[in-house]
């Protein structure tokens, strides 16, 4: 996505959204964005406006997570939904090979398919700052997942603004949101009152100035900026927590034997929901599957998480034994380990670890007790 | 050139195989077509048992010598069961090699301490033919080995032809001995305090169980080597090999391409803390 100098930026009303989803599937994208399913909003595959959560919101608190009806008819008014994009771009389940046995050994090719090129509507600032995450993991100069990097770059980025916070977002302190920043084609704004219900549209790459040039739309004016500007600035306003970032690399670092690890492990149930949640956590396994006949095989890689026991298991037994170990794992490799890693945080500031916690851990919370009562520990090598 | 799909295994046929231990083989893998890759010291392969799975085996031959892989391996799950159970012909996938080996270049002009325990001589087998391969470059060379028994004794033929050269000392000891035994009796780091190591010039290299590790590298620590002169292979569970599973992380650390072979001034504080 090539940067433009100077951000454009035009109006849509409810049709000429319509028209931006129609156009992308016209180019053949398959569209997917946010759709209510089984009590929640989910991301899927969306052929017109009619398909968005309209006039829907949801509650989101530590275990907990509801739809409610809104008073009005907006088509984002809600916060992160429960799974990332990851799923498209880094699915959780996908043959990389086949093997079958040849006269003279094993005959091995590639059965990674082809995906879709993807057009995503409403990524939020915090999902936006995930998936380039995730592409420091999977387009590494020393290792690059084709498959993911073709996907990555076919997609068609429709980012939000968002006009909702949840209870347990906390995108402001990580700096990662609620303004959309980085590499998307297009960013919406929903600008929604008792005189109009429209979107401000702004322009990130020239696919996406490409795209606006043929939808029915209106320049956009000042005012019609500084709304933009508003709904942006209400919703850093009311976020539900923060993470208090300074210094927490080497204070995590440093504290592996601090006693809150013990106390958060009385309460995790090493469910690894928060893992399957994140958008960033990237962690898979490879398994390995034979026909009855055994004439052939394939290789799977499923997604994984350091929570379950077989995770670090070598012979003589797992490495990571205890739920203490496992959410200390999970948690410093978040806030801490990343840095070193890949050079930035682990966490967008989502919430979604706090929201589908099934006994409520908040990681601002964990990491702010670690905080108030540090135990640094020396470095002896018994 | 188009770089090769590091999750494609490449076919290879097992051109000979060896009885070592009980329960352990060394096998030697030919590829199908073209040539071996060229690996350093310290490295590991990818191995694949066709509808087993597959396993981190670290390379144990000579990285400068044959066109084969070498690989020791023993029998303590279904894939290095299957390993070892497979016979001369028999066909194994490959990906590799992977991770950083031995810092042996920059050691010129070092003494060399190599620390084995048990199958932990597998991957500074290949350091030890590179260092023989340029002995005049460096100091004394010494190789402790420690071993359960007499009969866990790995390429113990090997062991005792170097024991007669000169120019390089072979300590070995093992934890119970036999009627037969007249070497050391007890744990490899007990060897260290009485090496007369000069700790300036002594550059360790380690392999075997964590804990003999950890106590190898107190022992190293108490010889007053430092801590950036200490190198130990560490061993995680390894799914992709490539840094993108997310399975072999020690603290920062992802073992398969930030090392196996870490210094223990990376690794120091972390290494004694349980669970990492």
């Amino acid at each position: 996505m090539d940067a433009l100098p100077t951000a454009t930026a035009a109006v849509l009303d409810r049709d000429g959204l319509q028209a931006l989803i129609e156009a992308l599937a016209a180019r053949g994208f398959r569209v997917c964005g946010p759709v209510v399913r089984d009590a929640a909003i989910v991301y899927d595959e969306i052929s017109g406006v009619a398909d968005l959560p309209a006039g829907w919101t949801d509650r989101q608190a530590p275990g907990r997570y509801r739809l409610e009806r809104r008073a009005d008819q907006a088509l984002f008014g809600f916060a992160a939904v429960p799974q990332a994009w990851k799923r498209f771009l880094h699915p959780p389940v996908e043959t990389l090979w086949r093997v079958r046995q040849g006269e003279d050994g094993m005959l091995f090719s590639s059965a990674v398919e082809t995906a879709p090129r993807y057009a995503f509507l409403g990524v939020r600032a915090c999902d936006l700052r995930a998936i380039a995450i995730q592409d420091r993991v999977f387009c590494a100069d020393d290792c690059r997942d084709d498959a993911y990097e073709r996907r990555r770059r076919d997609a068609f980025i429709v980012a939000l603004n968002c006009s909702e916070a949840g209870d347990t977002c906390f995108c402001v302190s990580m700096g990662t949101g609620p303004r959309a920043e980085g590499a998307f084609d297009l960013a919406l704004t929903e600008l929604l009152d008792a005189s109009r219900h429209e979107f401000l549209v702004e322009v990130g790459s020239a696919a996406g100035e490409e795209l606006l040039a043929g939808l029915p739309r209106r320049t956009a004016t000042e005012p019609d900026r500084a709304a933009a500007a508003s709904v942006v600035a209400r919703t850093a306003g009311r976020m539900g927590r923060s993470l208090e970032t300074a210094g927490l690399q080497e204070l995590l670092e440093s504290n592996p034997e601090h006693p809150r690890w013990d106390e958060v492990a009385e309460r995790c149930l090493a469910c690894a929901n928060c893992t399957m949640v994140c958008p960033t956590c990237f962690c898979t396994t490879l398994e390995d599957h034979s026909d009855l006949s055994g004439g052939s095989a394939e290789r799977v890689r499923l997604w994984d998480s350091c929570f379950t026991l077989d995770f670090s298991y070598i012979h003589g037994g797992s490495v990571r034994q205890t739920d203490k170990g496992r959410y200390r794992q999970w948690m410093t490799h978040k806030l801490a380990t990343w840095f070193d890693q890949f050079g930035s945080s682990g966490c967008v500031g989502c919430g979604r670890c706090i929201t589908w916690c099934p006994v409520g851990i908040d990681i601002t919370e964990e990491a702010a007790a670690i905080r108030a009562t540090p135990h640094i520990q020396g470095g002896d090598h018994g | 050139m188009v770089a090769p799909d590091p999750f494609l295994p490449q076919p290879y046929r097992v051109e000979r195989r060896r009885r070592e231990l009980v329960g352990a083989v060394t096998l030697e893998l030919a590829p199908l077509v073209g040539a071996r890759p060229d690996f350093a010291p310290g490295q590991f392969n990818m191995l694949y048992v066709f509808g087993v799975g597959e396993v981190a085996i670290s390379l144990s031959g000579d990285a400068e010598r044959g066109t084969t892989f070498v690989h020791t391996v023993r029998n303590v799950g279904a894939v290095s069961g299957a390993l070892t159970r497979l016979e001369v012909g028999a066909s194994v996938g490959v990906r590799g090699p992977f991770g950083r080996g031995w810092p042996l270049t920059g050691a010129e002009g070092a003494d060399l301490l190599l620390v084995a325990g048990g199958l932990g001589l597998a991957p500074l087998r290949p350091a030890l033919y590179a260092i023989l391969a340029r002995r005049e470059r460096y100091g004394r060379v010494l190789i402790m080995v420690g071993s359960r028994s007499p009969e866990d004794i790995l390429y113990r033929r090997e062991l005792e032809h170097w024991r007669r050269r000169p120019d390089l000392e072979v300590l070995l000891t093992v934890d119970h001995a036999d009627a037969d035994w007249h070497g050391h009796v007890g744990v490899v780091p007990a060897l260290i305090p009485h090496a007369g190591l000069d700790p300036a010039r002594t550059l360790a290299l380690v392999c075997g169980p964590e804990v003999m590790m950890r106590f190898a590298a107190n022992a190293l620590l108490a010889a007053g080597i430092g801590p950036g002169r200490i190198h130990l292979s560490m061993e995680r569970n390894m799914k992709c090999a490539v840094g993108q599973c997310g399975h072999c992380q020690f603290g920062p650390f992802f073992v398969c391409k930030d090392g196996p072979v870490l210094g223990l001034d990376r690794i120091g504080g972390i290494l004694a803390v349980p669970e990492i």
